[in-house]
């Protein structure tokens, strides 16, 4: 039997949430230093996943399958495409990061600090799980499970208002979770009717599901990834949890569990169902681009850094539904490199807005200024995850975004068209929450903001050199991902318009306009 | 028999009571029961290896379904004995009040409390409304399924009304009781002449067997249906029969109010899967709607009620009504999927239900039991690992994933769904997400909220409270992951013998 590597990744960062759970009350530095290291193990196993990726091979690769439940045909399976090792390796970086950014966010003053690292270290185990599961009942169990890590997370250490943005954001979610469950039940009894009942993916995409009842199941689906992604106008949760919850889990949450909406679509609602998909599609895309520009509009207007975030993330996530519902080759290919790069720049942002909330206890925007000249390396840092988040080329945003709308607009023009605005708003919400907070006359209360400190350069360093590195050798990851987009396509029914590999070269070649 | 041990148990009971010193009194008693309980479970093992068979002339059945809830009941009324003999939180006192007979706040009344003077009928009650439970989902004729209905009822009443606290509280939800439940058998007692006027037979077989043979006279059949349904809809706590649930639960003493919630809803449940598939499954298509429309409202109104509830008791008793509609939808389906998802969830349900109201006891202030919501207020700071494990049932009760409560709503959602029954579900995945607003409420209370000033102490109880919560939330955990062998097991069970 080969090693079961991927049951190995969700393993590791489940024993280090128990063991975090587990150490003494009061030793909370402890605590955290085993919550960085099981998070750092889990990175190094998650490299070595990467690493046997074998680009060309199957499509799914690390296959493990036992069963698990099997009077209902629930499975333990599991397994990578292209789409799911990126996503692996964006939550397999982003952990330690993010523990280590919160390290001061949860003292001993305050709540017990190792439950924070314990509940950080199982969304990640949940989150791993629903990117490599093959079953889709374990799919919606850690789909649902995570919530309430993630629920505990906002309530128990956000800001004022955590109660209520806790609540909304389980509420929201559950719901969107239990429509699912039903369409989930469909699906089974569609297998249970084709003669064997199972949940296993690979069974039910088998499935030839009549269409009408496809766009039930469909819906059903839809539903929670769209509140989960989210997607206007399931989208209200997420400037309240990202306002309230403390900036590293604002930025876990935005960064890398929402991904688990986003892959759902690509890895579940359009494979699954695929004729809804299309007949859906025109739906799902006008609705992308209302999100586009709503939360670019929205997020022009906050007087609150994080909500600000918040909303430049429903925008973001407008982008990704668009190129997947374009059903294009390259617009699927944009979405899934734009999970990868949203969620690398969306948690440097966080990250750097909590440092900078550390520093003045403020969220508001009206109370910096100047911040600049006492901190240099802090503005610069804003900056550049600044610049990635409105897609300046050669930024790892900009070529996913550039896909994303060249894969559009083969097929919806006006959509492409319209999204393109959100591009010039991303400009004017970041730039100007920039020239708000960074530059202009230095408060007095700011004069003397310190610069980056050790910790916090740890956390900033290769979140900024991820971005700059993947922007401009943007050909390894945009291979791997097409490696899943291409079957995925497939399965759909769209051909592939050109060789998979023109893809990057045409895009290389946006680059340089 | 497991019936028999049971009952002479209780029988037995009843002569210690008798005879037997008062000190040690309480001591035989506890042991008696568990001791009862552990030989009719070994014997409902012996009995599930052995083929299915129809006993005492034809009137109790012993099947699958049957043996499985037999052994569900006994398992969770021993984890209740457990907690009956809770002696620790009343300092010396159980749960119960010295003499039921003396009255509130009189003179007697508080001599007897000042003398620990313990209480020790309810054991032998006990065992005998066990023993109705064991029978009533067993029973094959109509008239075997009255008296079990009786023979566990009684018992019920009379607990009901022996709490220590709040004691009057506690004799208007027995009396209560007590009416609308002789009400409620009167009507199934009506409906079973009816029915038995239209087959010439209460045994049912022969009731399904006429049901081919004959036409004309559906009139007859049809009330006496209806009437039966009356009957048994009460006991689950159905929608529009559910009246008494709220009231009696709150003010039975909160263990009385576990055990009855878990182990009556198995034994009435058992008792209408029989009648309604093995007796009245020709008819399905005639209670069909009525049993749509029955598990819809049950679901709405226990959910809706649910929401607005300011007592754990209260909320407790609507959540467990809307959990009798969740297991209707299933039963609609009339196949062996729908029998075993019942069964399944029965069983789950049984021990998250017993286990919260085991915590319930626990949290305390001067005047007993702290039932009131806002002093439930951050808990979760005071006694993490007692709001964690409260934490624990209500999630299961909302059904998330990685708990026992998931697996049984997905089981019980699939026999629905591929039943034909698709609106039940939606309905079934709506309320429930309404559901989920009122227990994660709680857990914000227990987790977010500050505590209240003159908060409720978390009584430090004895080993057997403790064991019996510890069991229960590792149950609906181990359910929640590895939920196969009881899946199987259910699945094993689901066929009735006709």
């Amino acid at each position: 039997m080969t090693f079961p590597w991927l049951t190995t990744l969700i393993a590791v960062p489940a024993l280090g949430a128990v063991l975090t759970a587990l150490v003494p009350q009061g030793r909370s530095r402890l605590a955290k230093q085993v919550a960085l290291a099981f998070a750092i193990l889990t990175l190094g196993f998650a490299v070595a996943v990467i690493a046997q990726f074998d680009l060309g091979g199957d499509r799914f690769q690390l296959t493990e399958q036992n069963e698990w439940i099997s009077a209902l045909g629930i499975y333990w399976a599991l397994g990578v495409d292209g789409i799911g090792v990126a996503l692996v390796g964006l939550t397999a970086v982003a952990t330690p990061i993010v523990a280590l950014a919160m390290w001061p966010e949860a003292e001993e003053s305050k709540r017990d600090p190792k439950v924070y690292f314990a509940l950080l270290l199982a969304v990640e185990a949940l989150t791993i799980t629903a990117f490599v599961a093959k079953d889709l009942l374990l799919f919606y169990i850690v789909f649902e499970a995570m919530l309430i890590p993630l629920y505990f997370m906002i309530g128990m250490y956000g800001g004022p208002q955590r109660r209520y943005a806790a609540l909304k954001f389980l509420l929201y979610n559950l719901f969107g979770g239990l429509v699912m469950l039903a369409a989930v039940i469909g699906v089974y009894a569609e297998s249970a009717d084709a003669g064997q009942a199972s949940f296993l993916l690979a069974d039910l995409m088998a499935l030839d599901i009549p269409v009408e009842t496809q766009r039930w199941l469909f819906l059903g689906f839809m539903l929670a990834f769209a509140i989960k992604a989210p997607l206007w106008p399931f989208h209200t949760w997420l400037p309240d949890a990202a306002a309230e919850a403390t900036p590293s889990n604002a930025a876990f949450l935005s960064g890398v569990a929402d991904k688990v909406g986003t892959f759902g679509m690509i890895a579940l609602a359009v494979p699954l169902f695929p004729q809804a998909a299309e007949d859906f599609a025109p739906v799902i895309v006008a609705l992308a681009v209302i999100s586009i520009i709503y939360g670019a509009l929205l997020a022009i207007g906050q007087t609150d850094m994080k909500r600000l975030i918040g909303y430049t993330s429903i925008s973001h996530f407008g982008f990704i539904v668009l190129g997947i519902f374009a059903l294009t080759d390259r617009g699927m290919t944009g979405s899934t490199f734009y999970m990868i790069n949203h969620g690398l720049s969306t948690i440097a942002l966080f990250v750097i807005v909590g440092f900078m909330i550390s520093r003045r206890q403020s969220r508001l925007i009206a109370d910096y200024g100047g911040i600049q000249k006492p901190a240099p390396k802090l503005a610069g840092a804003f900056l550049i995850a600044g610049l990635s988040g409105l897609a300046l080329p050669p930024l790892a945003t900009f070529l996913s975004e550039f896909l994303v709308i060249v894969g559009t607009f083969e097929e919806y023009r006006a959509a492409a068209v319209v999204a393109t605005l959100g591009i010039v708003l991303a400009a004017l919400y970041i730039l100007w929450l920039y020239q708000r907070t960074m530059t202009g006359p230095v408060g007095e209360e700011n004069a003397d903001t310190r610069d980056l400190g050790l910790r916090e350069t740890i956390v900033v360093a290769p979140l900024l050199a991820l971005i700059l590195a993947v922007g401009v050798f943007p050909r390894t990851v945009v291979d791997v991902i097409d490696e899943g987009v291409g079957p995925t396509l497939s399965d759909v029914g769209v051909e592939a318009p050109d060789p998979l590999v023109s893809v990057t070269d045409q895009a290389a070649e946006g680059d340089e306009e | 028999m497991p019936m028999i041990i049971v009952l002479s148990a209780g029988v037995i009971g009843v002569l210690v009571e008798a005879f037997m010193p008062r000190r040690y009194r309480h001591v035989t008693q506890v042991a008696l029961a568990l001791v009862a309980f552990v030989a009719a479970f070994v014997q409902i093992l012996r009995l599930a290896g052995e083929t299915e068979l129809i006993a005492v002339s034809g009137s109790v059945a012993i099947d699958g379904p049957a043996l499985f809830l037999q052994g569900a009941i006994v398992v969770l009324a021993f984890v209740s004995v457990l907690f009956f003999a809770e002696r620790k939180i009343e300092a010396g006192g159980n749960a119960f009040a010295p003499s039921a007979s003396s009255l509130p706040g009189s003179e007697e009344e508080r001599i007897l409390v000042r003398d620990r003077v313990l209480q020790t009928e309810v054991y032998p009650l006990t065992m005998f409304s066990v023993g109705g439970m064991m029978l009533f989902p067993a029973a094959n004729d109509l008239l075997v399924m009255f008296i079990a209905l009786e023979v566990l009822s009684l018992p019920l009443y009379l607990l009901c009304g022996m709490a220590r606290r709040r004691r009057l509280l506690s004799q208007e939800a027995a009396l209560k009781y007590f009416l609308l439940g002789a009400f409620a058998s009167a009507f199934f007692l009506f409906g079973a002449a009816f029915v038995y006027g239209y087959a010439g037979s209460v045994r049912l077989s022969e009731i399904d067997a006429a049901l081919t043979a004959r036409v004309g006279q559906e009139g007859l059949l049809l009330a006496g249906v209806g009437l039966m349904a009356v009957g048994l809809l009460f006991k689950i706590g159905a929608v529009p029969f559910h009246a008494w649930t709220p009231d009696v639960y709150q003010g039975a003493p909160t263990q009385v109010t576990g055990f009855m919630a878990a182990c009556t809803k198995l034994a009435a449940f058992g008792a209408l899967l029989r009648l309604f598939y093995v007796a009245l499954g020709g008819l399905r298509t005639d209670w069909q709607p009525m049993m749509w429309a029955v598990a819809i409202a049950t679901m709405v109104v226990g959910i809706v009620v649910a929401l607005t509830q300011t007592d754990v008791k209260r909320m407790l008793a609507y959540s467990s009504i809307a959990h009798a509609g969740f297991i209707l939808t299933a039963f609609v389906a009339v196949d062996e999927l729908a029998l075993s998802s019942i069964l399944f969830y029965l069983a789950t349900y049984g021990i998250m239900t017993l286990g919260a109201f085991a915590v319930v006891t626990l949290v305390r202030d001067a005047g007993g039991e702290a039932t009131h919501l806002s002093k439930w207020a951050g808990l979760g700071k005071r006694s993490p690992i007692l709001a964690a494990t409260f934490g624990l049932f209500l999630l299961a009760m909302a059904g998330i994933p990685l708990t026992s409560g998931f697996v049984g709503k997905l089981t019980v959602f699939n026999a629905a769904f591929q039943g034909g029954a698709m609106p039940l579900v939606i309905v079934g995945v709506l309320t429930s997400a309404v559901a989920a607003f009122f227990y994660v409420r709680v857990i914000v209370l227990m987790f977010f909220s500050e505590p209240a000033a003159e908060g409720p102490t978390v009584a430090v109880p004895s080993p057997w409270t403790t064991v019996g919560i510890a069991v229960g939330a590792a149950a609906t955990i181990v359910l929640g992951i590895l939920p196969g062998p009881l899946l199987d097991l259910a699945e094993n069970a689901a066929v009735f013998i006709r």
